[in-house]
């Protein structure tokens, strides 16, 4: 059956926006919380960014927060028995330096060696740090290949070479394959070792730059990470001075998706937050999906009683009920298909563009095959249901009536 | 060619039951070309939509050649009414949105025919109504006069034994409905189509070979004119 322009184009423009925009949410959602480049291992690692001391005592609401120090580091943390591996790097700053005649605004880091265990950077030149070059106080960094075509030249070997940052010289001894900035535990520019940081060290504080990452075994080691870090976090003595006496500690160590919902809505501290997340995102889509599906039932039905004559008409020269529904069957399905594949096409397309756009440099999106499958699935259910439903009821009504219209 | 016996059509609703058919009974022979009259409401449309199978008869029998139609699926009712008829509405009954090939093909989409068979079979119907200059024109491009012939070469296009025209000629001007009323006889002494029709003209009645009147649901008379 031939169907109205205007609504084919309305019915398509509304399957194809839903099934695209879904498609793009899910990618980036997989982008940003997904186990990407250079953290293979994310999901049997946990992370800490922050610690919080207070003290509700009396009637007093006072708190500090942020990353960890140095020394709250080694003793309480790289001390762990379960983790296989216990990295920790600062968080993400801005530096400006000058290099081939351009200002360079650069995000540094400074981590310890084991960081680069624990990530599995591609080394396009060179080699990471280790535990010799801050024994022997070097003055290295590692960077990564924008930053080496900005600085030095575009394909230029950096290695050997000098990168000034806060006024020290520091000798560039690798090159990584950048990683996009929203994986913020592990993106920078500029890799140091943690020595050349001359603040923390002396800093006996809980609270510091670092921020903190967990390898374990295997997955099923979480948990017992977590607990033996809980034990541990409540025997720390809390420092107190004349302004602030903690009496808590509120430390913990977490998956990343937790570790970075931790300040949203869905944070819930009995370690339902995914669960809660993914509730909510379920909860998202169906409704987002429901409005083309109520637009599309709606189109159907009042296209059906529009065409009812035309049914009436076909019934008197032969076609059956059956033929009918049939038809409207394939219409649907083929609508659907046709919205699914622009949706596929033009979230393709924005990803391929996105990824080679400068707007997040190194940015890896990729349709999440799963999701835009599932998607696809219901829209052509929906596209059934709305269709075939009035479809049939208007086919089994006598040829008169639906003549009349 | 088509026989009715005793059927009677009741409409109930809530309120009211109409009595629309009462105890018809009737044989039209084949190549016979019979036209009903009379007056509005008297149930003319629900008659002819009972013998093209459109409508079931709340009681009686119908038989053409030789079949009683009783118990038929839906299935087997539209191959029915898809080899054995064809149909001629007052108002058209054209799909606005095909182009007027396509609605002339419409009943060759439901038989086993090549699609470049049914065009051909399509282009020869129209030629036969005069409008093969007509056939990429939508129906809304057209008169009513040039619809209704739109609407013949659809009823003929499947070369159907019988063909019920529900006043074909209702909405023309007497020219127009001159050229309808030759068409029909044409397709009724060359090709030896039995034809009912219904209509408000005696003059177009008299034209057929055989004129009953209906009267309040019941046939009141019937007049021989020729013979088949
Ligand atoms: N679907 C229906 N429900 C209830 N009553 C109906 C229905 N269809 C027809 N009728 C009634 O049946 C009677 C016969 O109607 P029908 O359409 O056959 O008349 P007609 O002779 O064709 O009239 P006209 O010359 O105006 O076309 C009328 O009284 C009409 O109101
Ligand atoms: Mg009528």
């Amino acid at each position: 059956m031939r169907r109205r322009k205007f609504f084919t184009f309305i019915s398509l423009f509304g399957i194809s926006m839903t099934l695209m925009i879904l498609i793009l949410l899910t990618s980036f959602y997989e982008h940003i919380f997904g186990g990407k480049y250079p953290e293979v291992y994310r999901d049997r690692t946990l992370f800490a960014t922050m610690i919080e001391e207070a003290d509700t005592s009396n009637g007093n609401n006072a708190m500090r927060r942020g990353p960890m120090s140095l020394s709250y580091i080694n003793k309480y943390v790289k001390t762990l028995e379960t983790p296989e591996k216990v990295a920790f790097s600062s968080s993400p700053n801005t530096v400006n330096t000058y290099g081939n005649g351009k200002k360079l605004k650069l995000f540094f880091k400074y981590t310890d060696p084991v960081f680069w265990e624990i990530t599995q950077f591609e080394f396009l030149e060179g080699k990471p740090f280790n535990q010799q070059t801050i024994d022997a106080n070097e003055a290295v960094a590692v960077i990564n290949n924008d930053t080496r075509d900005d600085y030095f030249g575009k394909g230029v070997s950096a290695i050997g070479k000098t990168i000034e940052i806060n006024g020290q010289d520091l000798r560039v001894i690798g090159v990584v394959r950048g990683c996009p900035i929203t994986r913020m535990m592990v993106s920078a520019d500029v890799y140091m070792p943690y020595h050349l940081q001359k603040r923390d060290p002396a800093n006996t504080q809980l609270n510091g730059e670092y921020m903190v990452m967990a390898l374990a075994k295997s997955k099923a080691d979480l948990p017992r990470i977590q607990a033996e870090y809980n034990d541990v976090v409540k025997r720390i003595p809390l420092p107190k001075d004349d302004f602030f006496k903690p009496q808590v500690l509120n430390a913990s160590l977490k998956p990343y998706f937790e570790s970075m919902a931790a300040d949203t809505f869905f944070n819930n501290s009995d370690g339902s937050t995914r669960a809660r997340f993914y509730l909510f995102a379920a909860a998202f889509a169906l409704l987002f999906m429901s409005l083309p599906a109520i637009n599309l039932v709606n189109i159907n039905i009042s296209r059906i009683l529009e065409r009812s004559s035309e049914i009436g008409i076909r019934k008197a020269f032969g076609a059956s009920s059956r033929t009918l529904v049939w038809q409207f069957i394939i219409e649907n399905v083929m609508l659907t298909i046709i919205g699914g594949i622009i949706a596929l096409v033009l979230s393709g397309a924005f990803i391929a563009w996105f990824n080679q756009s400068d707007l997040i440099p190194y940015a890896d999106l990729a349709i999440n095959w799963k999701v835009a499958i599932i998607a696809f699935v219901l829209s052509v259910v929906f596209g059934l249901m709305s269709g075939v439903f009035p479809a049939w009821r208007m086919s089994k009504l006598p040829v008169v009536d639906a003549l009349k219209g | 060619m088509l026989s009715l016996s005793q059927i009677e059509k009741i409409y109930r609703t809530d309120t009211v039951e109409t009595l629309a058919l009462n105890n018809i009974s009737l044989e039209v022979a084949k190549g016979e070309f019979l036209s009903i009259m009379g007056p509005s409401g008297c149930g003319k449309s629900t008659l002819l939509n009972i013998m093209g199978l459109l409508d079931e008869p709340t009681s009686g029998q119908i038989t053409i050649e030789n079949q009683v139609i009783h118990g038929y699926s839906d299935k087997a009712l539209s191959q029915f009414r898809n080899e054995k008829i064809g149909f001629i509405f007052q108002s058209y009954h054209l799909i606005n949105d095909l182009p007027v090939l396509d609605n002339v093909e419409l009943p060759l989409l439901y038989r086993k025919v090549s699609s470049k068979e049914r065009r051909k079979l399509a282009t020869e119907a129209l030629e036969k109504v005069g409008l093969s200059n007509r056939m990429k024109h939508y129906p809304t491009q057209l008169s009513g006069g040039q619809k209704q012939r739109v609407a013949i070469a659809r009823a003929i296009v499947g070369r159907p034994d019988l063909i019920l025209a529900d006043e074909p000629t209702g909405n023309l001007d007497s020219a127009m409905g001159h050229e309808i009323m030759e068409i029909l006889e044409q397709l009724n002494t060359a090709d030896r189509t039995t034809i009912v029709m219904v209509t408000h003209d005696e003059g177009m009645a008299k034209r057929t070979h055989r004129l009953v009147r209906l009267f309040d649901g019941a046939l009141v008379s019937s007049n021989q004119f020729y013979t088949a």
